[in-house]
């Protein structure tokens, strides 16, 4: 019934169209090129520029003298900077385990709600999310400083006579940190307790476990993907945080990405800056390998 | 046209497997099949059936040998250009489609013009008797309404061919039965030849008007439904369809009607029936169907229906499962060696001493035409 | 999970958790009717901050260029990413694992890195930093989020009904457009909101390749922060909030409509 409408072209002649429809890694190789290309030029390159920049030397004026020199590096064992690389260690760890604290017993009340509340309490938990992020902190700002809503209002019901110095130390920092990441935690653990069958602890019951107990032995162990999901998802991005820090924390408070900042736009010591951008991906690096080997990167994430 | 609606030749299908290997999917399979045949492709999971069938609509090349529709070579035609069609197991309906934009799709894709659309959409949906959903989506249907929509998307096409894969899968019994009656039906009616796969063997000797059977990529016996039960060319074919006995042995001598085997287990020899050539010294299966064997107390009365050509053995009932219409009987032969036979229950009575008992002894009786002597495996 | 009635103690807690969360903002968007101006004592109502936010031509300025930016870079990234995801869910070509690395590498490296290794990208090349910096930057971010989740979506999908389709007679681009894509659609709508979001509210990347005449809503805002602080800047921040539930509640709206 079909007379196969024989396309016109000679068949000798080389035809695109034809190499795409009968090869499935053509296909592949066409719908995967476009994203490769562009991230190989907007984020390979890049990365491979800070690693050479981390090499070079920062000249009299601040530009970059293509000679070839390990001094930025050195400089990081200052002990300055290793003070400053011990507090974003610190912040970070500090900020994910507040937050898995925090957020674990908030995330099993959810995920034991009844299926038709668990999305509601999800949606409330995303929805200031949605505004934008520095707009929270300013927030905390209004809140934390010393003519600010927290002290005021100590100071009208009487508990305090004299302002509390919050803002601008670290404790302002990591409330801010720890209100940035909650949802990272919260996500990834729900996900994980959300998938726990009730036949597993209904076991646990019967043969004789009280409920703390199969809670520490069946529950917790059972939710550990999710934990590592979480402690992915808010270390990295706090030990690179800057905003916070910059915002809540004063002079006082810098983190790793203060520095790099500053190193790029106001000290301009390019190197130096990539060196310590070095430091901080290794960092990234080696805790992501040592955690998605544990865990298997994804399904977690995808929320 | 061609006598044949499609033929497969010598076709060979390798897949990369994801170790890094090969398996071969297809091994030189050459199959035609008629115009307006109903013709079944049956065979385990795995044996090919469904690789064929892609062959044939077009989803897969051939690695070698040639596929022919309606006499044209198809080389590497792809789907939408041969005149097949093809229902799914899954169905494959358009979820974001209605049911009348479903079965109107392939004619959009022919040019109809609308009004001619809506004409022959309507006539398929009645031809399976949905007429009237057409404003429905594929979700708000049961199983075997979806399964009729695909259907209905197929034919309406008029394809010269209708391929279908395992379409009756996921129905429930009744369900499935009522299907299998109303698409030979259907098939009878609109006249077009029909390439059907399942692993169900009765639904493929219920329907086909011949089948091929198949395993491990190889069509091991092509022929009539009776053709195919009763004349099984191969170990595997007498296993796969129906139930049967096999007796494990070696050829000792070959005459002009049987087939002379030694059964070392049971230190016996069987005379049977062989199709196709055997040797002396060959190994071979016996394969005896259950309800072909005759049955009778082992108490030296004569029996009557007795031809004086059958093999007797003897042998004592393990256990028998009634099953109203007839009793399936377990029998132990000694040294390990059991077999299965059905007794009709042709006579209607209540009483013990007409239904066998475990533990009976008894003279079992294989007629020697219906000893069917078999190659170990056509490989 | 079981559902059985959880402890009095945990519905507490969580509730003091969601109080934590939300109290901040409702702060914010109260004290954007002070009329006084330092923030510290609530002093009577008055719209004056949102009558000078309207009248402020950086923030208006700032807003088009978000919104602009939000919009290019996220119809380019998620065209990409979709392209991206199929191609990592349904197809075997050389370089897959390495293309699978490569997109996961903008979600992993810390922002910071990120923006400081474009900036130098593009002095090295001599790009003059602007607009254009920062969409082409935003898009790079966006595209891996995009693929991850139309990926996600496509675990289900069920590739027979493309093959059905080239049955009845279509060909491989109309078979994509009239089957696969309006039945991933869902997921590549999600992915784009995400995109937009993640564009919308980016301070970071963007702060490092913004030149100095351009500015973005988030970068305005930083800077009203650090050096304003007048009420007008909780009138944005309750401006915003607004504009936020109103499209999440239409979207909501629209979705179970649909369903």
């Amino acid at each position: 019934m079909t007379t196969a409408q024989a396309p016109g072209k000679a068949v000798r002649r080389f035809s695109l169209k034809k190499v795409l429809r009968e090869s499935s890694v053509a296909q592949g190789l066409f719908l995967i090129g476009p994203t490769n290309t562009y991230l190989i030029v907007f984020m390979v390159i890049p990365l491979i520029l800070v690693t050479v920049l981390s090499f070079l030397s920062r000249g009299t004026y601040g530009e970059v003298v293509y000679k070839f020199s390990i001094e930025s590096y050195l400089r990081l064992f200052d002990p300055l900077y290793a003070k400053i690389l011990g507090y974003s260690l610190l912040v970070g760890l500090l900020t994910t385990v507040l937050s898995l604290v925090i957020g674990y017993p908030m995330a099993y009340y959810i995920a034991r709600a009844p299926a038709r509340q668990r999305s509601l309490y999800l949606f409330l938990i995303l929805l200031p999310f949605w505004t934008n992020f520095i707009i929270r902190i300013y927030a905390w700002i209004m809140i934390l400083r010393s003519s600010g809503f927290l002290n005021s209002f100590l100071q009208w019901i009487g508990v305090i006579h004299e302002p509390l110095n919050i803002l601008y130390t670290p404790t302002a920092v990591l409330i801010g940190m720890v209100y940035e990441f909650l949802p990272f935690m919260v996500l990834p653990l729900y996900t994980s307790l959300e998938k726990i069958e009730n036949a597993q602890l209904e076991a646990a019951a019967d043969l004789g476990a009280p409920p703390w107990k199969a809670f520490l032995r069946v529950t917790l162990p059972l939710s550990v993907p999710g934990m590592i999901a979480g402690t992915i998802l808010v270390f990295i991005p706090a030990m690179g945080m800057f905003v916070v820090p910059d915002l809540m924390g004063g002079a006082k408070t810098m983190l790793i990405g203060n520095v790099i900042r500053n190193q790029f736009l106001t000290a301009r010591d390019w190197p130096f800056g990539a060196a310590a951008s070095m430091l901080l991906m290794f960092l990234t690096m080696v805790f992501t390998l040592y955690y998605t080997r544990k865990a298997g990167f994804g399904e977690e994430l995808l929320l | 046209m061609s006598d044949f609606a499609v033929e497969l030749r010598n076709v060979i299908k390798i897949f990369p497997t994801p170790e890094g290997g090969q398996v071969k999917a297809v091994d030189d399979v050459t199959i035609h099949i008629k115009q307006g045949e109903f013709f079944s492709l049956l065979g385990p999971s795995g044996c090919g059936k469904t690789t064929s069938l892609r062959l044939m609509a077009g989803f897969e090349w051939p690695t070698n040998g040639e596929v022919y529709i309606d006499g044209k070579l198809m080389g590497r035609t792809p789907p939408y250009l041969r005149p097949v069609n093809t229902v799914f197991q899954s169905y494959a309906l358009f979820q974001h489609m209605t049911v009348f934009q479903n079965v109107a799709f392939g004619l959009e894709m022919e040019k109809v013009p609308k009004a001619g659309i809506t004409r022959r959409v309507e006539e398929a949906l009645e031809m399976v008797k949905l007429s009237g959903m057409g404003r429905r989506r594929p979700k708000q249907l049961s199983g075997g309404q979806q399964q009729r929509v695909a259907l209905a998307r197929a034919l309406v096409k008029r394809p010269k061919v209708l391929l279908l894969d395992e379409p009756l899968g996921a129905l429930d019994l009744k369900l499935r039965k009522e299907m299998q009656l109303e698409l030979k039906a259907l098939q009878e009616q609109v006249g077009i030849t029909f390439v059907y796969v399942t692993h169900d063997q009765e639904e493929a000797l219920t329907m086909s008007d011949r089948i091929a059977v198949m395993n491990k990529g190889k069509a091991l016996q092509i022929g009539l439904p009776v053709e195919i039960y009763e004349r099984p060319n191969c170990r595997f074919v007498a296993d796969f369809i129906g139930e049967t006995n096999f007796l494990s042995g070696t050829v000792k001598k070959v005459s002009k009607e049987k087939v002379t085997v030694f059964i070392p287990a049971l230190s016996m020899e069987i005379d049977g029936i062989g199709h196709g050539s055997f040797s002396a010294g060959q190994n071979v299966a016996v394969s005896v169907r259950p309800e072909k064997i005759r049955l009778a107390d082992d108490d030296g009365k004569p029996v009557s229906g007795l031809r004086g050509t059958e093999n007797l053995l003897h042998g004592k009932v393990v256990t028998t499962a009634y099953i109203g219409s007839d009793t399936r009987v377990d029998l132990d032969l000694g040294h390990d060696v059991r077999i299965r036979a059905w007794e009709q229950n042709d006579i209607s009575t209540l009483d013990p001493e007409a239904y066998y008992a475990d533990g009976d002894a008894v003279r079992i009786y294989l007629p020697y035409e219906n000893t069917l002597v078999l190659p170990e495996d056509v490989s | 999970m079981s559902e059985k009635k959880p402890a009095l103690w945990l519905r507490i807690y969580t509730f003091l958790v969601y109080a934590y969360i939300y109290i901040p903002i409702l702060i914010l968007i109260i004290f954007s009717f002070n009329k006084q101006k330092l923030n510290i004592r609530w002093e009577g109502f008055t719209l004056e901050w949102y009558d000078k936010l309207f009248k402020d031509h950086q923030v208006l300025l700032a807003t088009r260029n978000t919104l602009m930016i939000a919009f290019i870079a996220t119809i380019v990234a998620t065209v990409i990413g979709t392209m991206a995801a199929l191609a990592l869910q349904r197809y075997h070509f050389p370089g897959y694992g390495a293309s699978e690395t490569l997109m996961y590498i903008p979600i992993v490296i810390p922002e910071v890195v990120m923006g400081i290794s474009l900036l130098a990208f593009f002095a090295l090349i001599k790009f003059k930093l602007g607009l254009t910096t920062i969409t082409l930057s935003h898009i790079a971010f966006n595209i891996p989020f995009v693929a991850l989740v139309v990926r996600a979506r496509l675990h289900g999908f069920d590739k027979s009904i493309e093959e059905a389709s080239m049955d009845l007679g279509a060909n491989e681009l109309i078979t994509f457009w009239r089957v696969t894509l309006p039945t991933i659609m869902p997921g590549v709508l999600s992915g784009a909101m995400l995109a937009f979001t993640l564009s919308l509210d980016d301070y970071v990347i963007t702060y490092f390749t913004a030149g100095p005449g351009s500015t973005t809503l988030p970068l305005r805002i930083f800077s009203m922060v650090r050096f304003t602080v007048t009420p007008e800047v909780n009138a944005l921040s309750a401006l915003w909030v607004a504009v936020v539930f109103v499209i999440l509640f239409i979207s909501e709206y629209a979705q179970r409509r649909r369903a």
